[in-house]
């Protein structure tokens, strides 16, 4: 069916809107930088391998899920129920580690609920032709709400030695089983998107799906598949988010949804669609995580935190525009 | 210029991280990690921490939390202050176990863990309780003698639910009080379920009210009910002749204290709990306390607590509201 053609894009192809984002993205990397020296210069704790290592944990499981909603947002859509997979998983893995299933058994299980999860927010979406905001509010609250009914008052604690250890697992030193798992998504992601014919096909529909469903693109299986990748990582984040924290509680993972599409948008993702780069989002999960980690160790408190990081999105997202009417300004 | 950048900031990156080597930390710093910030009952805990660490001198408090609160929340900050090296973290946790890895985590690195108000299961040093339920009971059987004046009468109670597991047992030690001769002029006539809705409530004391026109007192162990009472006593006129006791919140018992509905009722005073916590953290940082039972921790004006063969303590019989002290602490919970 697909024809993987695994040639890189000649840098001419792009246009003046990636060559904007690569920009953003040495913006990106410059702002990480400052980051990182402003950090250790206000705490001295910041730079010790232990603690970035600890504070890689903080943030992992978001940056999984911000891969795939990065492909999502490039094709004009958006899911926002991921928070509420991940619960769903959570519970259906607390569920089954009760039953007493094995620690591989527990991670097929998130995967699998998460597939699910994110087939039924496809299926309804391109199948139905239903617009992705109605349909995933919609599933935000459904998969919560089931949790909380299935959970009441009660939280699921009964979790393996073998499952929980899942988190703290260390592929070489200082580096977590779930941190290498992200960084290596992140590199299949990047090639995939950057690197081949299917990464093209993504950016012409979010340019223009009418175009692209006219010049033979299967828009909307293209769709499918897109939410429910998105599903299936939620399930694996909700498999290192249980084991991490060895508790399934209703509330888990709550607000997620927004704190990873921010990660997108900061990343350079346009939220038009067509435009953003994977090495953006990763830069931008790293700036958040650095930031956030930076913060916390000088103990501001989070509602500051959030505003800060509030402002930097709308900075993220008002830049780009208005370059581009200067640009159109200076040529008109 | 890039490059520039790089050389610069590389060059600032070495000379920072041999600065902070020097770094010396004589001050013993404590850590406040609460459920979630902007939450008065808390904010009330910080003021109490703040006079302990006042008190004891040469101690930095880092009152901390998160916005919204959940575990993760709580995990992420506590990562930070191991990060940060702390001497010691008192906590409320949002959850008794998801708290337990990252707890052991910091006591594998020195760090001195006691759980106050909300618990956590294990992998810390002590359970602070803001009270138990004998002194519980007690309390609410004195204050409604006091109420009565020594003459007595009868008295009834209005509770939550029948199901109710603290105040089931809070209600067993308030028979087992009103068993004792000091307490021999009180009659409790009937006990009334206002499953903590206000309405419901409401309508058991009117119905109390009807059935026993010499009733005296009401004795509710609860907040919502003892707001529901106060307001029929007072709605039925009855204010001076039945007196309304029990546990409450200050904001919500301000009005019928003033009034005269209540004389008097009772709460653990989170002041007094932010203090005991923050004084106790302390002295485990001294490294002759292990957290074994039977050992005693000396907490300033609180006096010493006592830890219970399951690592737990009681701070202190719930603290008296009456109209000379509601409003000031009105302002917090």
């Amino acid at each position: 069916m697909t024809n993987f053609n695994l040639t890189p894009l000649p840098p001419y192809s792009f246009t003046w809107g990636l060559r904007l984002m690569r920009r953003w993205e040495v913006l990106l990397a410059v702002l990480l930088l400052l980051v990182m020296v402003g950090n250790s210069f206000l705490s001295p704790y910041f730079l010790d391998p232990y603690n970035l290592a600890d504070a890689t944990a903080n943030f992992t499981e978001k940056a999984m899920i911000a891969l795939p909603m990065a492909l999502l947002i490039i094709v004009r859509e958006i899911d926002i129920s991921v928070a509420s997979i991940m619960a769903l998983a959570s519970l259906l893995i607390g569920l089954a580690a009760e039953a007493g299933v094995g620690v591989p058994g527990l991670v097929a299980i998130g995967l699998l609920t998460g597939l699910a999860a994110g087939l039924l927010n496809g299926t309804l979406i391109a199948g139905l032709g239903l617009p992705s905001i109605v349909v995933t509010i919609g599933t935000l609250s459904l998969f919560r709400g089931i949790t909380a009914v299935v959970l009441g008052d009660r939280a699921i604690t009964a979790y393996p030695e073998a499952f929980t250890d899942l988190a703290t697992m260390k592929v070489i030193p200082f580096v977590s089983l779930e941190f290498a798992l992200f960084l290596a998504l992140a590199a299949v992601f990047a090639l995939v998107l950057h690197g081949t014919v299917i990464g093209r096909r993504l950016y012409a529909i979010g340019l223009n799906p009418t175009a692209a469903r006219f010049s033979g693109l299967n828009v909307r299986r293209t769709k499918l598949v897109l939410f429910t990748l998105t599903g299936l990582l939620a399930g694996l984040a909700a498999v290192f988010l249980t084991a991490r924290i060895g508790s399934t509680r209703p509330n888990i993972a709550s607000g997620w949804e927004l704190e990873i599409i921010t990660m997108v948008i900061l990343g350079g993702v346009s939220i038009a669609g067509g435009a953003g780069t994977i090495g953006g989002v990763v830069l931008a999960v790293f700036l958040l995580g650095m930031a956030g980690f930076g913060m916390g160790l000088v103990n501001v408190p989070g509602i500051v935190m959030s505003t800060l990081i509030g402002l930097l999105l709308l900075i993220a997202v008002a830049v780009p525009q208005l370059l581009a009417r200067f640009r159109r300004g200076g040529e008109g | 210029m890039t490059k520039f950048l790089k050389t610069a900031s590389l060059a600032v990156i070495v000379g920072v991280l041999a600065m902070n080597s020097a770094d010396a930390a004589d001050k013993v710093r404590v850590a406040m990690l609460v459920k979630s910030l902007g939450n008065g009952f808390f904010e009330a805990c910080k003021e109490g921490g703040i006079e302990a660490s006042n008190e004891l001198g040469n101690v930095e408090l880092i009152y901390t939390g998160p916005t919204t609160a959940t575990a993760e929340g709580q995990i992420e900050l506590m990562n930070a202050l191991i990060a940060q090296k702390v001497d010691a973290i008192a906590i409320s946790a949002n959850d008794a176990d998801a708290l337990v890895p990252v707890a052991k985590k910091a006591a594998e690195r020195g760090i001195k863990v006691i759980s106050f108000d909300s618990g956590i299961a294990s992998g810390r040093l002590l359970q602070l309780n803001p009270s138990n339920a004998s002194l519980i009971g007690q309390k609410q059987v004195q204050m409604a003698l006091d109420a009565v004046g020594k003459a007595g009468g009868d008295v009834a109670i209005l509770s939550a639910t029948a199901q109710a597991t603290n105040q089931n047992i809070w209600i067993a030690e308030m028979k087992k009080e009103l068993a004792k001769p000091e307490f021999s002029s009180l009659k409790l006539v009937s006990t009334v379920y206002g499953d903590d809705q206000a309405d419901k409530s409401y309508r058991e004391t009117q119905g109390l009210l009807k059935s026993f026109p010499n009733l005296k007192a009401i004795i509710a162990p609860t907040s919502v009910g003892i707001v529901a009472a106060a307001k029929a006593v007072a709605d039925q006129g009855l204010i001076g002749k039945v007196y309304v006791t029990g546990l409450g919140l200050p904001s919500e018992m301000k009005g019928h204290v003033q009034s005269g509905a209540t004389k008097s009722f009772a709460i653990w005073n989170p002041v007094d709990l932010g203090y005991t916590a923050v004084y106790a953290a302390v002295q485990f940082t001294k490294g002759e306390l292990k957290g074994k039972a039977g050992e005693k921790v000396p907490v300033g004006r609180m006096g010493t607590l006592t830890i219970d063969d399951k690592g737990e303590a009681a701070m202190a019989e719930p603290f008296t509201f009456d109209k000379d002290n509601v409003l000031k602490y009105a302002k917090y919970f």
